[in-house]
């Protein structure tokens, strides 16, 4: 019966084509703008490490205090000193610092301009800590970040540059001026939104092209080419000043892997944040957080209020269109209260009219589906003109969205005509045979 | 006409009238919005920033292996390689003038600190407000194009360097009038003294330009986004940016020219295919997302009026439809064809007037929703009564084909069968 009702469907699709080409597009335009604002916000809002989101935390220490700090919340990064002794603490299981510096690898070989690189100083359990995947050698041990090492590690883009893409693993570049032996060769790793460095970035950049030791870094007197947050008068002017200062420039990371741990890591936070007031370095009680990567995208806000509110706009659009689809189908249906009438005095139960009109239904969202589809198609590839480069280019059309796409055109529309197919269904026979 | 028979006639048709009303009410709200917040996109993306943005372009360099700027004699070196680029830059044919300059109005790249009218002010004095800071050098009036309005321009004398960390003294400063103004609402600030970033030193305001926007677009910045200081000082770190403004017409030779001069001045420096931009090409990543946020809902909107327009015309055919037989009867009766017309206008009429009450409504709450989750503005109420308006004039229009249908049914239908 479902086979020839589907039939009977396809069928009617003809009958008022008109009326059915308004449904059709109302609901493929509706499908598709909220697929294509979807597919934007699915990127966006992503959990970019999904199987350790919940083991991973961001400390913060409120070194600015009540007058200066952000309405309450701590600054979104640490200080050289606090980052220092969490470090030195080493009360989490694996931790790092780091913070944004950029290098330019230096002529050699056949190339003779030098390069731009963009990179980030972090300690070794930065990467099992995180995941990086690696192609060639792996990252550096806790040792060498005591030797203050000359490591560094690349990404399978730089090492394309550099040496065609085999393997570099013991191989020297040079970084402004000082070589570097190679340790590791990255995958390609841009983790989406860069949850590790929302503090100098809003999330989305292209991929780093190395990693060197955070001890390096801070013997060479590398400053952070992000941020540097600061309150009150500025008066530092050598390095160490600057190193005392308040600024912030250093994001810290734990891994901590049950909750006893994180209450535990919390009661370390607090009680340091109190052994500074009792030293007299903070004039106020201690304010600490602890997010975990989920709270911290949340709380950096970094799913843009774009995607948010044209999400919301194409939802509405959509409701209007089912509304409009729900009256269509009333004037479709009930155009064909003779046939109805007819059929219920030949025997056919109501349920049995419910059953095909909610079917007819569901292959006009069927063909809205298609063509909404197409429409999802052409939306997806113009999202550049609504969103910076590096997020419109997160947003695709994959199999799932095709699948869902249709999905939420047939169920929409199967939806809509819930009341219509029960009006239908409640054609007094008599009445209509009569008129006849 | 007496209502008494239409609404009598539209209690038949519950189902109908409430989808249409509905309907009407929902795109009133979506689009009443919508247009809201396309017009302040618009607003935004239009004001001016004060610059004289044609035949401008930006450069962003880097040095390879340049000194520290925390080495001793560090500051001096990178002031040499920069004073080496812009005497190069300014031999360029079809240059007009090059000013070095840390960031430039839509960059999004600032340099923010405060200004006060007390000396070693901390944060939160009353008499103070935010400021962007631009640091450059005496041709960077005639470089953006900037006007001035009181007081006199730098002159080369004026022009200091320091490192990129440090923070001298800043004896005089230009400021904008929207900053004057809201430092000294009693009138002219030439000649003032003000103090920058919680100093003890004072700085003297020479000049006030017109306008000139700060770099940042984000919200964040929309507090003091008319407050900028010019400081005629050369920043000197391992990278530089310097504004150019070319003769008219050589914008694109002379952007042309940048790369391989630079090169020729000195090969350790990193230049990519961002570090040459024409001002147009930042104004337009500035505001990118506004304007696809207005083509965005401008799409939208049309495409819900077209749907809405679309539905009442389907449900009113199918009423004409199922009323031909009455139809009939009323026009055997004596009804004129202007009758039949007016029934079914005024009819829509007073579903759409149903509609737009309840989208008034609803469309009051969804501004003050997207207030409180999206620091929307307040949407003035005249844009709920044109949309009022209008929905009642889409409503009038899309009645009118089948109406018109139904005015031209034939009073002899009446004694045919249905």
């Amino acid at each position: 019966m479902f086979a020839y009702y589907l039939e009977l469907g396809l069928r009617s699709l003809r009958r008022n084509p008109a009326l059915t080409a308004l449904m059709v597009m109302a609901i493929g335009f509706g499908v598709a703008a909220s697929m294509t604002t979807y597919s934007v916000f699915r990127a966006v809002s992503g959990n970019p490490i999904p199987d350790k989101s919940a083991q991973l935390f961001t400390p913060l220490i409120d070194n600015w205090g009540p007058q200066q700090n952000n309405q309450g919340e701590p600054p979104d990064a640490l200080d050289y000193v606090d980052a220092t002794a969490l470090m030195r603490a080493h009360e989490a299981k694996r931790q790092t610092l780091l913070y944004q510096v950029q290098m330019s690898v230096m002529p050699g070989g056949n190339r003779d301009l030098p390069l731009a690189a963009n990179g980030y100083a972090v300690y070794g359990d930065f990467f099992p800590m995180f995941e990086v995947p690696f192609q060639y050698g792996s990252g550096w041990s806790t040792q060498d970040d005591k030797a203050r090492s000359a490591d560094v590690v690349i990404s399978d883009e730089l090492n394309q540059k550099l040496f065609g893409g085999v393997d570099s693993v013991g191989r020297t570049i040079n970084l402004n001026g000082h070589d570097y032996r190679v340790v590791g060769v990255t995958r390609h790793w841009n983790p989406k939104p860069r949850f590790f460095d929302l503090f100098n970035t809003g999330g989305f950049k292209d991929a780093s092209d190395f990693y060197m030791p955070y001890t390096r870094a801070l013997d060479l007197k590398m400053r952070s080419v992000g941020s540097n947050s600061c309150r009150g008068k500025i008066t530092y002017t050598t390095w160490e000043d600057f190193l005392q200062s308040n600024c912030v420039w250093v994001t810290a990371w734990v891994e901590l892997d049950n909750p006893a741990a994180v209450a535990r890591y919390r009661h370390f936070l607090e009680s340091y944040a109190a052994d500074q007031q009792k030293a007299g370095r903070f004039a106020w009680a201690p304010n600490v957080r602890l997010h975990d990567v989920m709270q911290w995208l949340d709380f950096r806000q970094v799913v843009p209020p774009e995607s948010r509110i044209s999400l919301l706009v194409a939802l509405g659009f959509f409701v209007i269109c089912l509304v409009n689809t729900i009256g269509l189908l009333l004037a479709k249906f009930m155009r064909r209260a003779g046939e109805i009438g007819v059929r219920r005095a030949l025997g056919a139960s109501r349920r049995e009219i419910y059953t095909q009109y909610l079917i007819e239904a569901g292959t006009v969202g069927l063909a809205g589906g298609v063509l909404g589809l197409l429409l999802t198609a052409a939306g997806v590839a113009g999202v550049g003109v609504l969103f910076p480069p590096q997020i419109a280019k997160l947003a695709h059309l994959d199999f799932s969205l095709v699948g869902l796409t249709l999905l939420v055109a047939i169920l929409a529309t199967v939806l809509a005509a819930f009341y219509p197919a029960w009006r239908a269904a409640h054609v007094q026979p008599a009445w209509q045979l009569k008129s006849n | 006409m007496k209502l008494h028979p239409i609404l009598a006639a539209l209690r038949k048709h519950k189902a109908g009238t409430v989808l249409i009303a509905l309907q009407i009410a929902l795109t009133l709200a979506i689009v009443c919005n919508a247009i809201f917040i396309i017009g302040q996109r618009v607003e935004r993306v239009n004001r001016p920033t004060g610059l004289n943005e044609s035949n401008l372009f930006l450069i962003s360099q880097q040095w390879v292996g340049a000194p520290s700027a925390d080495a001793p004699d560090g500051v001096e070196k990178l002031d040499a390689l920069q004073r080496e680029d812009l005497a190069a830059l300014r031999n360029l044919p079809g240059v007009a003038s090059v000013a070095p300059i840390n960031s430039l109005p839509l960059l999004n790249s600032s340099w923010t600190g405060s200004v006060s009218l007390k000396p070693s002010a901390t944060i939160g004095d009353k008499t103070g407000t935010r400021t962007a800071y631009y640091f450059s050098d005496e041709q960077v009036l005639s470089t953006l194009g900037l006007k001035l309005i009181a007081g006199r321009n730098f002159n080369a004398g004026d022009v200091q360097h320091q490192g990129f960390r440090d923070s001298p003294p800043r004896p005089i400063v230009i400021v904008t009038k929207a900053l004057a103004d809201k430092l000294f609402p009693q009138g002219s600030a030439v000649g003032k003294v003000i103090y920058s970033d919680g100093s003890s030193s004072p700085s003297t305001i020479i000049g006030v330009v017109a306008r000139m926007q700060t770099p940042a677009t984000g919200s964040w910045g929309n507090d003091f986004a008319w407050y900028s200081t010019l400081v005629p000082t050369r920043m000197d770190a391992n990278f530089a940016r310097y504004a150019v403004r070319t003769k008219p017409g050589q914008l694109d030779a002379t952007m042309r020219a940048v790369t391989p001069l630079l090169y020729k001045v000195n090969p350790l420096r990193v230049l990519d295919d961002n570090s040459i931009r024409p001002f147009s090409e930042i104004r337009a990543k500035a505001y990118r997302a506004d304007k696809g946020m207005a083509v965005l809902m401008g799409v939208i909107c049309l495409i819900l009026i077209a749907v809405t327009a679309a539905g009442i015309v389907g449900l009113t055919s199918f009423w004409v439809g199922q009323r031909h037989r009455q139809i009939g009867v009323r026009r055997a009766l004596g009804a004129r064809k202007i009758d039949i017309l007016h029934y079914f206008q005024i009819e829509n009429l007073l579903i759409a007037g149903a509609g737009a009450v309840i989208g008034v409504v609803l469309s009051i709450g969804l501004n003050l929703w997207l207030i409180t989750r999206y620091e929307m503005d307040r949407m003035p109420v005249l844009y709920v009564l044109v949309g009022v308006v209008a929905m009642l004039i889409l409503g009038q229009l899309a009645v009118f084909v089948p109406a018109r249908r139904a005015s031209n049914v034939p009073p002899v239908s009446a004694t045919r069968a249905a």
